[in-house]
């Protein structure tokens, strides 16, 4: 898709194909978007159509998570507390896609600092579902996902800490991929839960996922969890078909919790890939069952710590009148944050207080050793992994936000590749009713170009990317 | 006297680095505006990203190995967590377990005249927060302002056994500290905050008490005697001194009370996973290596290669600046002399002017020593050239000796000075005679005051007794 707008954006204006986006977005009523770089996206528009540039996404305009530090455009998590925090560098991703002439239109809504899988915790009010405008988009990503479903981006970066880019990619009938931990880097996204989350993309077809991805990932020097080597190429031999290839079925990601149609829709399509000539066999992921409780307790202790620089002090919101040191800032941290955030931090803050340490955080990253080492045992007799992405399809918004357990229980396919560090991607594999359905794959560490390899495949000879919803 | 316990906690700015601990930004934000040597990484902008100064790291190690230290086998860095407005992270990224050094040692002079050993627990690395100017004094200032510059200078904290017993033994431990770290070249003193003291203090017994944050080794002496003297007064009383941290007023001289055992922080260390495991003990080989010769080793050789008093070669090893500029003159004028002159004289007049090494040229230290192995310049005179030169009030030692008339009275002069002085001494050669030593110091001060003072006194002596001696 992205190939064929650069030829469009080329031969017709860019700065009219920004213009039409930019005045659906207006009339839309997704809640996709929070802040829009209406005047520099033009303006890089009009360079573009002037001199377009050889780069691999010249002219691209693309939407961002609100969590990724972009120069000069609020960068505030869909938080109150980082309300009007404008930051003064870019991230990396962004340098990156800069570099090759991609355009940023925008900030994308998201749960509040990525806390949530429903995009109901934002601060700007929930985004809606292009499918249904009653049903979540997922989350955390849940902006950057519904702004490319309902066509008012092409692309979209978003992050991914439990399942943040895959959630909202199954529910919006997207592309989204969670890349290897430590390929893309995450130099300027605002951390959550630093040793889960990467960077990646959100696109309506697999290609251009591939695309995003020769932009986004590779070495950088800011980021010590940043893999070292050469960088990777994904688009030569992306199509070169699954013929041969070993799937496994973990046995622990089906039954019981799984909607019947996900289920079936899955099943579907691991017989489409056996069609293809690749072959499958149930594998298991013993402490698959662990997982959630294990991704919770690490998640929020670290956010406990990231989150623990927003005391108002230096930007970002001010309250009332300036009082002493604790007083003030625990004023700005009460009405800054919101409940699921609190929570988190509460939480977190309890895991890691002395005495609790070794009982909680401890003991989950014992356990995700484990969850790692199943990984790495099932990818020893496997190529990739096929699973549902979300146990269920989009939920209607209200219907689980003052429930949160049964909230967190919708991770808990995606959690475990996050705890892994592996690599996973949700297509659009089927769909429930209205709503879509996602595939899951996941591969190997650094084994990015086999899962997309697959995916490819199976877009290829399936017609759920295409289809398009009736956009209200 | 009732035994103190005394345990330190020395926060040492590795300020020979040219950049901080997890960012580019120069170390060198002395004497530039607030805030001006700053960026995302060292302001907590969010989503920045620490990345370890390798070369920090390999300065900590070679501090750990001067302090004979183990170093263990691989380090890394937890987050330290705390709210403060000094600390844009809500952290620091510190050190916990696995630090780089554990279990060294040094010895310094005790109160009892000998050697001791002082144990040191262990050395880590962190990053220093940034600085808060209180407008007035901690606990009555209006307002507060933050200075991020400092925030993210690399730090070593050291930390002591309780092995230390009195103020003057903790002064001696933080001499011989600084003192090799400046042997080590990676620490200037000479820069304010350089060197941060937390003193743990009690009487055997008692509850502890900690002094934090103490500037300046006068101010840890003082900071300790008064807290010794306070909870010696509490314990007089029966009352027991309250596990607590105090904070030492340089201003008032005391300590006050500013949190409670009660109000201590759970810092909630955990890993900081932005950060990668160091692997350092394959560091070790290359760094020992490159050790210098250190304080200890350099003052046995002083004692076995110049011929040297021990505590002369103390003295002179006892700053690496010092050492050097000895080494220099001695290689060209007379080692003994050298060292008695420098250790002795030069260093007295220095610290007398508040004045370092560096304000005074080897070359001149050169020709006053050879002066006076020469005997051209009697000892006064040579400590009025050095006087002279410190004062600035002249920069060639032969135009003082010649404009103060420094040089030795000539023989002859001296030998009629000596005839005068008999002639006009009867009384006083005649109690000689009758036995009283002392009567020759009379003839001797005249010979001096004839000869203005350039004769050499101890010479004159001889003369006089020679000549009456012989007549």
């Amino acid at each position: 898709m992205l190939a064929e707008l650069r030829s469009r954006l080329l031969a017709e204006s860019c700065e009219e194909h920004l213009l039409r986006l930019f005045d659906r977005i207006e009339k839309s009523k997704l809640n996709g978007f929070t802040t829009l770089a209406r005047e520099s996206a033009l303006e890089e528009a009009r360079q573009f159509d002037k001199n377009p540039g050889k780069g691999l996404l010249a002219g691209v305009p693309i939407a961002i998570k609100e969590c990724i530090s972009t120069k000069g455009i609020e960068t505030n998590c869909s938080s109150r507390i980082l309300r009007g925090y404008i930051p003064p560098y870019d991230a990396h991703v962004i340098e990156r896609l800069k570099a090759e002439g991609a355009i940023v239109m925008g900030k994308t809504n998201m749960d509040e600092f990525a806390m949530g899988s429903s995009t109901e915790t934002s601060s700007f009010g929930p985004t809606r579902n292009p499918w249904d405008k009653d049903c979540v988009p997922g989350g955390s990503s849940g902006g950057s996902a519904a702004v490319v479903a309902g066509g008012e981006a092409p692309c979209a970066l978003g992050s991914d800490t439990g399942g943040s880019v895959r959630c909202p990619a199954s529910f919006c009938g997207i592309v989204g991929l969670k890349p290897t931990y430590g390929l893309v880097s995450r130099y300027g996204l605002v951390a959550y839960a630093n040793s889960l989350e990467q960077i990646g993309p959100l696109t309506h077809t697999v290609e251009d996922t591939a695309l995003l991805m020769e932009v986004i990932s590779g070495h950088d020097s800011r980021d010590s969890t940043s893999a070292e080597g050469e960088r990777h190429s994904y688009l030569p031999g992306l199509k070169d078909g699954v013929a041969g290839l070993k799937i496994g079925i973990p046995k622990e990601y089906f039954g019981e919790g799984v909607n019947k149609d996900v289920e079936k829709a899955v099943w579907d399509s691991i017989h489409t890939m056996e069609s293809l000539g690749a072959t499958w066999q149930e594998v298991s992921l013993p402490h698959t069952r662990y997982a959630l409780a294990a991704y919770y307790v690490i998640a929020m202790s670290e956010a406990s710590s990231n989150l623990a620089r927003f005391d108002g002090l230096r930007y970002g919101l001010r309250v009332g009148e300036d009082k002493d040191w604790h007083t003030t800032f625990s004023a700005i941290r009460a009405q800054g944050f919101g409940p699921e955030v609190k929570r988190r931090i509460i939480l977190g803050t309890y895991a890691l207080s002395a005495g609790y340490y070794g009982r909680y955080y401890l003991k989950a990253l014992k356990v995700r050793t484990l969850i790692k080492d199943d990984f790495l045992r099932a990818f020893k007799d496997v190529d990739i992994l096929a699973s549902p992405t979300m146990p269920i399809p989009a939920f209607r918004i209200g219907e689980r936000i003052n429930d949160p357990l049964s909230l967190y229980m919708a991770d808990v396919f995606t959690v475990p590749i996050n705890l892994a560090g592996v690599p996973a991607i949700s297509v659009p594999c089927g769909f429930s009713g209205r709503l879509p359905i996602g595939l899951q794959l996941m591969g190997p560490h650094f084994g990015e170009a086999t899962v997309l390899r697959a995916a490819e495949a199976f877009e290829a000879v399936t017609p759920f990317h295409e289809a398009k919803p009736e956009v209200i | 006297m009732e035994d103190v316990i005394i345990g330190l906690e020395i926060h040492v700015q590795l300020n020979r680095l040219k950049s901080k601990m997890f960012c580019g930004c120069s170390t060198a934000y002395h004497n530039s505006p607030p805030n001006s040597h700053t960026c995302p990484v060292c302001l907590g902008l969010p989503g920045s990203l620490p990345v370890i100064n390798k070369r920090a790291v390999e300065y900590g190690i070679k501090v750990g190995l001067a302090l004979n230290c183990k170093i263990e086998e691989e380090t890394f860095f937890y987050r330290k967590n705390y709210y403060y407005p000094d600390l844009p992270k809500g952290f620091q990224i510190s050190q916990y377990d696995y630090p780089l050094a554990t279990n060294g040692h040094i010895m310094i002079l005790g109160d009892d005249g000998a050697e001791r050993n002082i144990r040191i627990n262990r050395a880590h690395m962190e990053e220093d927060p940034g600085r808060l100017v209180h407008a007035g004094t901690i606990d009555k200032a209006k307002y507060t302002m933050v200075d991020y510059n400092r925030c993210g200078m690399p730090l070593l904290e050291v930390v002591t056994e309780p092995d230390l017993t009195s103020p003057r033994e903790a002064r001696a431990f933080l001499d011989k500290l600084k003192s090799i770290l400046e042997y080590l070249d990676v620490f200037d003193g000479s820069l304010e905050g350089s060197m941060r003291v937390d003193a743990n203090i009690s009487l055997k017994g008692g509850d502890r008490t900690e002094v934090k944050n103490i500037s300046g080794f006068k101010g840890v002496e003082k900071a300790l005697s008064y807290e010794i003297t306070r909870q010696k007064n509490l314990k007089r009383r029966n009352i027991l001194v309250v596990q607590e941290t105090r904070h030492f007023d340089e201003i008032r001289n005391i300590t006050v009370s500013i949190r409670s055992k009660v109000g201590a922080h759970d810092y909630r260390y955990f890993p900081e996973a932005d950060l990668a495991v160091l692997r350092i003990a394959s560091w070790v080989p290359a760094i020992k290596a490159t050790l210098p010769e250190l304080p200890d080793v350099k003052r046995e050789r002083f004692v076995a290669q110049y011929g040297l008093a021990d505590d002369h070669a103390k003295s002179l090893t006892s700053e690496i600046k010092l050492a050097n500029f000895y080494e220099t003159v001695a290689k060209t004028a007379s080692p003994k002399l050298a060292a008695v002159w420098i250790a002795d004289v030069l260093k007295g007049e220095l610290n007398y002017r508040d004045l370092t090494i560096e304000s005074f040229k080897e070359e001149h230290m050169i020709d006053i020593v050879q002066m006076l192995e020469k005997c051209q310049i009697t000892e006064d005179g040579a400590v009025q050239i050095i006087r002279t030169l410190l004062d600035k009030k002249g920069d060639s030692t032969s135009e003082i000796v010649k404009s103060l008339g420094l040089g030795k009275a000539e023989d002859d002069a001296v030998q009629k000075a000596v005839r005068e002085a008999l002639a006009e001494s009867a009384a006083a050669v005649a109690d000689y005679r009758a036995g009283s030593e002392r009567a020759l110091n009379f003839i001797v001060g005249l010979v001096m005051k004839k000869t203005r003072g350039k004769a050499d006194a101890a010479e004159v002596h001889r003369l006089v007794k020679a000549e009456v001696d012989r007549t």
